[in-house]
């Protein structure tokens, strides 16, 4: 049997113990065995992209002795696990395991996809759903082709969601246009962050969405803040609660 | 200021500042269009990235290849350590002989040295004579875009503004009339200057030649009237090879604006019959850059401006909310290089989305050079003090899962029970105009426990 470690970055833990516990019954529901470490944290992407790198080293060296033996480990965050694969070289390279926890470590769409070879949810979620195509899964996990390329078009999130029984997936007008949250950017370049986010709700409204979904809590708590500020109606669910029959 | 600030400012004025992202998203969708009509674009994309750090990494040989071939040509070859220097020898070029008014083409590396105002001190006349540089030099202002430098105004702005500088009929805003006024007014000074400036696109080493690429055929009409032309050129624009070109001109127009190719890409070898044609080779600054491990990737760039066109932040932000001439991603990665103390906001303009990367014709790696700026601004203590401490304190819990725990049940009953100002002020800048995220009673590990037992 297939075992992960599950990886619930910090704040998924702190604020939307739902998406993890969502996480945890579609994993087990695929037939893996599912640990979680209580001894992990944050794996430090705060502090990196602050340009802190001395303060986020530690937590780098602590997720690599936490999660470093596992078969798999898995994360319902496409940007926490970039951190992991694209950003922990210069504070692990040449640890022993660094070079398996890379290999291994995966977002949950991409894990249920690649490793696991999933076509079809079982489920059903009768809704106008957007999907909002977070940025570092998309260009730094490349979840799908991205707007920007010119490769085949591909879409690992939009695959696993519409074989939802009932699910009517929305198309924004702009693909994959960043909702501005991006950590410390959404406060310390507040103005644009909002707007980014506001284009974003107006978009995905404008398609008449009713919830919008996406492989990272972050974006969505940053644009459900906006919409609960203004009373919008839009609701958002991570992914994970779609594909565990939620909502 | 720093770039939130400006930033902010820009963003007050909401009708304006969605217009101003629908211009630049409108550009990105033409450049989406272009990109994929060509099925090999990706492989294209690769092959100039390589030629690029080929002829990076051989910059002094190809340089010195290039200077002999275009002497062959008949070019003189000046070199420029800095601004300073470049100036000074295009203002003798010009004064030696006795030039009066100067018709120059689109180039940001004279915008860089700040060539205008120097020739002008000095009694010389400069016309910019691309039609949008034209109207930000009418309107006394420095490119807002690089290849689309009058990008923030509106068209009853740029006909109100010609209105007081060419004398059009006041109200006048249409394109096509007022393309035409410029065009009058700027023919009687290509009729009468006596030297053409342009920049260079691409020098390629094995000919000597350098090619000018625009598509209102001014850099031609600027050289081919007066007898003078002088081609201002930074160190990183040397190809090796003439075919190099099919390369790279197949990536730039449509990079740019969605072009199959620019109206006009001219080739300049050597001096035209009886003139004179001299290129000013100018380091300032680049060959510092060059020594910088990764971030000399930055020394690719082609100035297409489809880093910015596709950047979220630059579209709602504006040209001018940056410190440094070139705004968006790649002005924020080759400013820091200058100047990290006055620039050590712009690595922080970003939202590190990556659209940049992807959309970059010679593969930069925008975005993860604005995050290896970052590192360096801290590193340099030049991060805000609030800031820094709060990193250091988050990285000092986050490394006991106890510690943790407790702050994160701590910070959760906090935002049960506090009155909603003392949050607002607790949270500043999250919750201005966002709600704060819900806090549960239960966070996951501690359901996780109830429901599993100890694991």
């Amino acid at each position: 049997m297939t075992t992960v470690g599950l990886f619930i970055p910090c704040y998924v833990d702190q604020f939307y113990p739902q998406v993890g516990l969502a996480t945890l019954r579609v994993l087990e529901r695929h037939g893996v065995r599912v640990e979680f470490p209580e001894a992990q944290t944050c794996c430090g992407q705060p502090m990196a992209n602050s340009g802190c790198s001395d303060d986020a080293r530690p937590l780098a060296e602590r997720f690599l002795r936490v999660f470093g033996d596992y078969e798999y480990v898995v994360a319902p965050s496409g940007s926490c696990v970039s951190m992991v694969r694209n950003h922990y070289q210069p504070f692990l390279a040449g640890r022993t395991g660094f070079d398996h926890l890379r290999a291994s470590t995966y977002e949950l769409c991409e894990f249920l996809t690649d490793v696991l070879g999933v076509e079809k949810v079982e489920g059903r979620f009768p809704h106008r759903v957007g999907l909002h195509r977070s940025c570092h899964g998309l260009r730094e996990l490349r979840l799908g082709a991205g707007s920007e390329r010119n490769v085949k078009p591909f879409d690992k999130v939009a695959g696993l969601l519409s074989s939802l029984e009932g699910i009517t997936l929305l198309e924004p007008s702009r693909a994959d246009e960043c909702c501005g949250f991006g950590g410390t950017f959404a406060v310390g370049e507040e103005a644009v962050s909002c707007m980014m986010g506001r284009d974003r709700l107006a978009d995905h409204e404008g398609r008449g969405a009713e919830v919008v979904t996406g492989v990272d809590a972050s974006c969505l708590m940053h644009l459900e803040g906006l919409a609960r500020r203004e009373r919008r109606p839009i609701r958002m669910l991570h992914v994970a609660q779609l594909l565990a029959g939620e909502g | 200021m720093g770039h939130a600030e400006s930033a902010a400012l820009f963003v007050r004025d909401g009708a304006r500042a969605h217009w101003h992202d629908q211009a630049g998203w409108w550009v990105r969708q033409r450049r989406d269009a272009g990109a994929k009509a060509v099925p090999d674009w990706e492989d294209l994309r690769e092959r100039a990235e390589a030629i690029k750090a080929h002829a990076l990494s051989n910059l002094a040989g190809y340089l010195e290849e290039f200077e002999a071939n275009a002497t062959r040509l008949g070019a003189v070859v000046h070199w420029a350590r800095d601004a300073e220097e470049h100036n000074r020898i295009v203002h003798g070029l010009l004064a030696e002989r006795g030039v009066k008014l100067v018709v120059k083409s689109k180039s940001m590396l004279t915008e860089e040295c700040g060539l205008n105002p120097y020739l002008e001190a000095r009694g010389i006349e400069v016309a910019d004579t691309d039609l949008g540089e034209r109207i930000v030099q009418l309107n006394h202002q420095p490119p807002s875009h690089i290849v689309i430098p009058a990008i923030h105004m509106k068209r009853e702005e740029i006909g109100e503004l010609f209105h007081r500088t060419l004398g059009t009929p006041a109200g006048l805003a249409d394109p096509q009339a007022l393309t035409e006024a410029a065009r009058q007014d700027l023919r009687r000074r290509f009729l009468s200057a006596q030297a053409g400036i342009t920049g260079v696109n691409f020098a390629v080493a094995e000919t000597g030649g350098i090619v000018v690429v625009t598509n209102e055929g001014n850099a031609d009409m600027g050289t081919s009237l007066p007898p003078l032309h002088v081609a201002s050129m930074g160190i990183e624009k040397v190809i090796p090879r003439a075919k190099d070109l099919a390369v790279f001109l197949r990536l730039l127009a449509r990079s740019a604006v969605g072009q199959p190719i620019s109206s006009y890409t001219s080739h300049f070898h050597g001096p035209r019959k009886g003139g004179e044609m001299h290129v000013v080779i100018v380091d300032n600054g680049r060959s510092s850059l060059l020594g910088q491990g990764g971030f000399r990737r930055a020394l690719a760039c082609i100035r297409c401006g489809a880093c910015l066109n596709t950047c979220p932040v630059y579209r709602r932000s504006g040209g001018y909310s940056y410190t440094w001439l070139i705004p968006g991603p790649i002005g924020s990665v080759l400013a820091p290089a200058r100047d990290l103390a006055a620039h050590a906001s712009l690595p922080f303009a970003s939202s590190l989305c990556g659209s940049c990367s992807d959309v970059c014709p010679v593969r930069i790696d925008l975005h993860h050079q604005l995050l290896a700026w970052r590192r360096e601004v801290a590193a340099r203590g030049l991060l805000p003090a609030g800031k820094r401490t709060a990193m250091r304190l988050a990285s000092l819990v986050l490394r006991y899962a106890w510690l943790y725990r407790l702050a994160g049940r701590a910070a959760r009953l906090a935002m049960r029970v506090l009155p909603r100002p003392v949050l607002g002020w607790l949270s500043g800048g999250w919750s201005r105009q966002r709600e704060l995220p819900p806090a549960p009673e239960a966070s996951f590990r501690e359901l996780y426990r109830r429901t599993r037992g100890q694991p």
